[in-house]
């Protein structure tokens, strides 16, 4: 490989590699910073949403489950006011009011007692067998008869199953007495387990000292401790009592982020909490940055692909102009040799013409002197004549070298015939037979049969044949060799192979052997124009005239002239 | 035919005087001028020049240039074109300009004598023409 060819090489690689560069960087980065700017616009616009959904779910249950409360407080406290100690301490009546409200609210209300100043229950109506229980000793009786009205934290009591009373303290004549009505557990569960979303959203109550009111029945109590941290913040967070939604987004122990919202009840006496996980909460958000990035992914392989296309088709191109470009310049430094030689060579012949025309007609005036001059009959006068005739012949021969060496300088007028090539070829060889009989030269011909006729100059092209031809036997001068004459048909051109079996050309001389004044011959043998005056011929044929050249096996010049020349060359 | 008067000019001095010497002794009659300045100059007072061989390459002002100002001035003159080979171009397009034909250097002398007589014999012809148009001209007018 030449230092040109790794050069353009080199070159060809370093702009594939630009071109992908750039087509990448102009596609993929204004992709990435679009897309990037609009999922992360979408992303944060997405959780602001969730995060408001969630906060209002949390407030709006907050505020039903506050209602519940407040509702069947004020039930109690109605019943109370309306049937009073006298009423309501008859444990008939206290059934008939019991059966009254579940027949009002459901099963909201599980059992109803009036119990005393004393702590012991006087009637009471419902499923357990809890007539005449003491209170007396337990918390939330004194809690209660210290307050108008006292909803309890959940509790086992005497029962033994978790619940929570609601009970309102009337001031009897006497003595005060309290109305108590425990709530059904499940169904105040029931409120809260409601508040589901996703695969790992849920709510439970917590009461003010962190113990669970409610247990949620999908998720394990280890999710709920998870977060008693955050719990113990939200609790002491004075924005949380005040009524508002309050929310923190934290990693649990499992280092998995959840989404924490909570809301007090009971006047913040207890807190509900709302939690999920962040991955659960934002799914859709994921499954969206999830397609995105796939749908981008396939994108860049696109990009990458087209780039890498665009790119090789793109050096393709260029690498392809390149060469027909060096073959141009090539052909224009040859054709820039061949003029500007041209132009030295007519400006040469003008030169010598003019003393060369002094010179003939110094001698023609001689010569018409000798016609008057009376000579005796000697040598001198013959000896003159031949001088003058000499000198005659002479100037015709200069006149005759001017114009071959304008010939290929400029347009001659040599008139176009239709050439049988067969024939020219075979005179050629003809002339040439006995110079390569002395050279110890055999020459074979091959003609394809019915060659058409060429529209050219004939003496031009002999000029050509019989330049090539006296080449290829000096080629084999010393020891002899082959001359091969080939002519046939390819397509619309006639090719003509000159072949010899001589020494060969060294690569270095191939690029320089139609270069005008350049020979390998010995000094005074060549003039290294015949090959410049071939070349030039051909190219105004039309033609290409080419060497293939290994040295040591031999040299062969191929000839193609096309059959019919464009209109525009003709002329 | 009375022997054309010619007038050989180029710049190349023993080539004009050799040549001039060539013509005289082959009955022509020749003046001689070495640019084509001179050669305009001398046909101010010499108008009755047949044949003018000119040639194309000339310092100051060239061939192609004298012939055009020659024919603008005395259009039955006939002009032969002689150049050195190099200038074949300017020789033809001095034929656009008017010139009766070309050579080229060296020439050859019968030929040379060929195309000047062929020259004279062209303007002899339309001098005759124009002499033969003025006759009637002054015959029709005096009602002969």
């Amino acid at each position: 490989m030449t230092k040109h060819t790794q050069l353009a090489d080199h070159y060809l690689r370093s702009l594939n590699r630009n071109i992908v560069l750039i087509i990448i960087a102009v596609s993929v980065i204004p992709l990435i910073l679009v897309s990037s700017t609009i999922y992360y616009q979408f992303r944060i616009s997405y959780q602001e949403k969730v995060y408001d959904h969630l906060r209002e779910l949390v407030q709006s249950h907050a505020q039903n489950i506050d209602q519940f409360l407040q509702e069947k407080l004020s039930n109690i406290r109605l019943l109370g006011d309306n049937w009073g100690w006298d009423g309501l301490a008859n444990e008939s009546t206290l059934k008939e009011r019991l059966a009254a409200l579940q027949k009002c609210f459901g099963q909201d209300f599980v059992d109803l007692g009036v119990i005393n100043e004393n702590g012991v229950q006087i009637a009471y109506a419902g499923p357990f067998k809890l007539a005449k229980a003491d209170y007396s000793d337990a918390e939330w009786f004194h809690k209660a008869i210290q307050s108008e009205f006292f909803i309890s934290d959940v509790f086992l009591g005497l029962r033994g199953l978790p619940h929570f009373i609601i009970a309102v303290r009337n001031n009897g004549e006497n003595s005060p007495w309290i109305l108590r009505a425990t709530i059904d557990f499940v169904r105040f569960t029931t409120l809260v387990e409601n508040i589901r979303l996703g695969q790992t959203g849920f709510a439970f109550i917590l009461n003010n000292k962190e113990e669970l009111q409610t247990k949620p029945i999908t998720r394990p109590t280890a999710d709920i401790i998870a977060g008693k941290t955050i719990y113990t913040e939200f609790l002491a967070k004075p924005s949380v009592s005040s009524g508002r939604v309050s929310m923190a987004v934290i990693s649990d122990n499992a280092r998995k982020e959840n989404i924490y919202i909570a809301a007090f009840l009971k006047k913040g006496d207890w807190l509900l909490v709302y939690q999920q996980r962040t991955a659960d909460a934002f799914a859709d958000l994921n499954k969206t940055f999830l397609i995105t990035t796939v749908l981008m992914f396939f994108g860049l392989v696109a990009i990458i692909i087209m780039a890498f296309t665009l790119s090789q088709t793109v050096v393709n191109r260029v690498a392809k102009a390149d060469s027909e470009k060096q073959l141009m310049s090539k052909k224009v430094v040859e054709t820039g040799k061949l003029a500007s030689v041209g132009e030295l060579a007519a400006g040469i012949a003008h030169e010598i013409n003019n003393p060369v025309a002094i010179m003939v007609e110094e001698a023609g005036w001689m010569g018409d002197l000798m016609e008057e001059i009376t000579f005796d009959e000697s040598e001198n006068r013959a000896e003159f004549e031949r001088a003058i005739k000499q000198i005659q012949t002479q100037g015709r021969r200069c006149k005759e070298i001017t114009h071959k060496l304008l010939s290929f300088a400029r347009k001659t007028d040599a008139t176009i015939h239709d050439v049988n090539i067969k024939e020219l070829l075979e005179e050629m060889v003809t002339l040439s037979s006995q110079r390569a009989k002395y050279g110890m030269v055999e020459i074979r011909t091959e003609f394809a049969p019915n060659l058409p006729s060429l529209r050219v100059s004939t003496s031009e092209l002999q000029q050509v044949f019989f330049n090539l031809i006296n080449n290829a036997i000096d080629a084999m001068d010393h020891d002899g060799g082959t001359l091969t004459i080939s002519a046939q048909q390819r397509e619309n051109d006639l090719v003509v192979a000159v072949s010899d079996t001589g020494t060969g050309i060294p690569e270095a001389n191939l690029d320089r052997i139609f270069d005008p004044f350049f020979t390998t011959k010995p000094v005074g043998k060549g003039t290294g124009l015949g090959l410049s005056i071939c070349y030039g011929i051909i190219e105004k044929m039309g033609g290409k005239l080419e060497v293939e050249s290994t040295v040591g096996k031999g040299t062969t010049f191929l000839i193609s002239i096309p059959f019919q020349m464009d209109a525009e060359r003709q002329n | 035919m009375t022997p054309p008067l010619v007038m050989l000019v180029d710049d190349e001095v023993p080539f004009v005087e050799t040549m001039t010497k060539r013509l005289a002794k082959r009955d022509l009659n020749v003046i001689a001028a070495f640019s084509g300045q001179e050669a305009l100059e001398i046909l101010d007072y010499q108008r009755d020049v047949d044949v003018v061989i000119l040639d194309v390459k000339m310092p100051g002002m060239d061939g192609i240039e004298t012939l055009k100002k020659m024919k603008a001035a005395y259009p039955l003159i006939e002009v032969v074109m002689l150049t050195a080979h190099a200038t074949v171009e300017s020789a033809i397009e001095g034929m656009r300009f008017g010139a009766f034909d070309y050579l080229m250097k060296p020439c050859d002398m019968d030929q040379l004598i060929g195309k000047v007589n062929e020259a004279a014999r062209k303007k002899q012809g339309h001098e005759e023409k124009i002499r033969e148009a003025h006759v009637k001209e002054i015959i029709s007018k005096r009602g002969y």
